[in-house]
């Protein structure tokens, strides 16, 4: 049921003049589901500029979200759903503090019945406005996610200097496709900035291995041998092992070690350097 | 047509690959550098293909067929300095250019080359006197 223009503004002058109690009645509701985890300040501030927002649009004559005099409305809400996104708030807390302000409204209504049908009417209103809230939340959120697994992607694959001439890339977490394609290029791309010949991958760090795994690292270890540098594959624990020869795996002529310092002895002895002679002073 | 340069520095010859590798450029470099290995009697030939954006399957099988050649006339054949995109490239293509030794630039080459001249010399003493355990761990 739409607000007919009549009655958006006369819910505009009502907003208006109630202003203090309707903010204080708001103020109120929205503290205890917040349980103080907001100054009242800062939700008093936010409060005052939403109803500041409300009364415009409905002076304004919108009589639904979309109109175009509640474009200031509608971008204090993402603001507001912004801000409680970032801040660690639940949906229901960031709607629920839009939702308050009908109960609030309803407070410094007249009692008189006829006032019900419009009041109906602003009712559809706030909840399309809580609606509306609730949809940038979730935008917000899937934004904050998105960020997340990009960071992730980039923190978990580092390739890392072992000593002269050998490069190691610790593999943790699950390998994906995209993951896998991602510490290709970079160990790769650094045997060819540091010219190493040597290039450990160590996978103690990855949970479980299956076909599609194996098949990642062995076409990294194919491309690296491509590019005239060796790699070993090392940090292979008992189950994996198993997994391994269960599947039939076949890893062909390709260097595996169970340690870290087994490869790196074994890369080390390749070279004819001993990692057990002292360092000259 | 374009050519491919072929250079000479001490006992390696060096193939330096910084145009656009066509079909015609590459036979064109496989007869020059059979040829010139004759020529000068050189053991060890580097080509270098650090500025090759493509490697096709034709150019891939070029180098093969350049390394079978060099080997059947005593010198070793080791590709330098292929890109990591170009190296992804053929591995998804399933080629991974078998009989073609490589390394990552000129310098490890060299080494390489080296040290594999070194093996075969030392193979050929050791053939005259008492096979060596080499492993002294």
């Amino acid at each position: 049921m739409a607000l007919s223009s009549e009655g958006a503004d006369r819910f505009a002058a009502l907003l208006e003049e109630n202003q203090e109690a309707l903010v204080g009645a708001w103020n109120d509701r929205v503290v205890e589901t917040l349980r103080g985890r907001l100054s009242r300040t800062e939700l008093h501030r936010q409060t005052g500029e939403l109803r500041r927002a409300f009364q415009l649009a409905l002076a304004g004559g919108a009589t639904s979200l979309a109109d175009p005099s509640a474009a200031e409305l509608r971008a204090q809400l993402s603001e507001l759903s912004t801000s409680r996104a970032r801040q660690g708030f639940t949906a229901t807390e960031t709607a629920v503090s839009v939702f308050a302000f009908k109960e609030a409204v309803l407070e410094s209504l007249p009692d008189d019945a006829s006032v019900l049908r419009e009041y109906i009417a602003f009712s559809t209103f706030v909840d399309a406005a809580a609606l509306f809230t609730f949809d940038s939340y979730v935008q917000v959120r899937e934004a904050l996610i998105a960020d997340q697994a990009e960071q992730l992607l980039e923190l978990s694959t580092p390739v890392v200097k072992l000593w002269e001439g050998v490069v190691a890339v610790p593999l943790v977490g699950t390998l994906d496709s995209a993951r896998a394609q991602v510490v290709m290029e970079r160990l790769l791309q650094t045997l060819v900035d540091t010219g190493s010949p040597y290039a450990i991958i160590d996978i103690t760090g990855v949970p479980a291995v299956d076909t599609q795994v194996a098949q990642h690292v062995l076409k990294t270890v194919v491309a690296a041998r491509l590019m005239g540098a060796d790699c070993i594959i090392s940090g292979i624990r008992p189950q994996i092992a198993q997994t391994i020869v269960a599947l039939g795996i076949e890893f062909g002529d390709i260097a595996t070690k169970a340690s870290l310092a087994d490869a790196l002895r074994y890369v080390l002895g390749k070279t004819g350097q001993s990692a057990r002679k002292p360092r000259e002073r | 047509m374009e050519r491919v340069p072929v250079l000479k520095i001490g006992d390696i010859l060096l193939v330096s690959i910084q145009i656009d590798m066509e079909d015609q450029v590459a036979l064109q470099l496989q007869e020059d550098l059979a040829e010139r290995i004759v020529v000068t009697g050189c053991h060890g030939v580097i080509i270098d293909i650090s500025a090759l954006d493509i490697v096709d399957s034709f150019v891939g099988r070029t180098l093969a067929t350049i390394a079978s050649i060099s080997r059947v006339l005593d010198a070793e054949t080791v590709v330098v300095g292929m890109r990591p995109a170009v190296a992804i490239t053929l591995v998804e293509l399933g080629l991974s250019l078998p009989g073609i030794r490589t390394a990552l630039n000129v310098e490890l080459g060299m080494d390489l080359l080296a040290r594999s001249r070194a093996e075969e010399y030392d193979d050929e003493q050791d053939d005259e006197s008492d096979p060596v355990v080499v492993n002294e761990s």
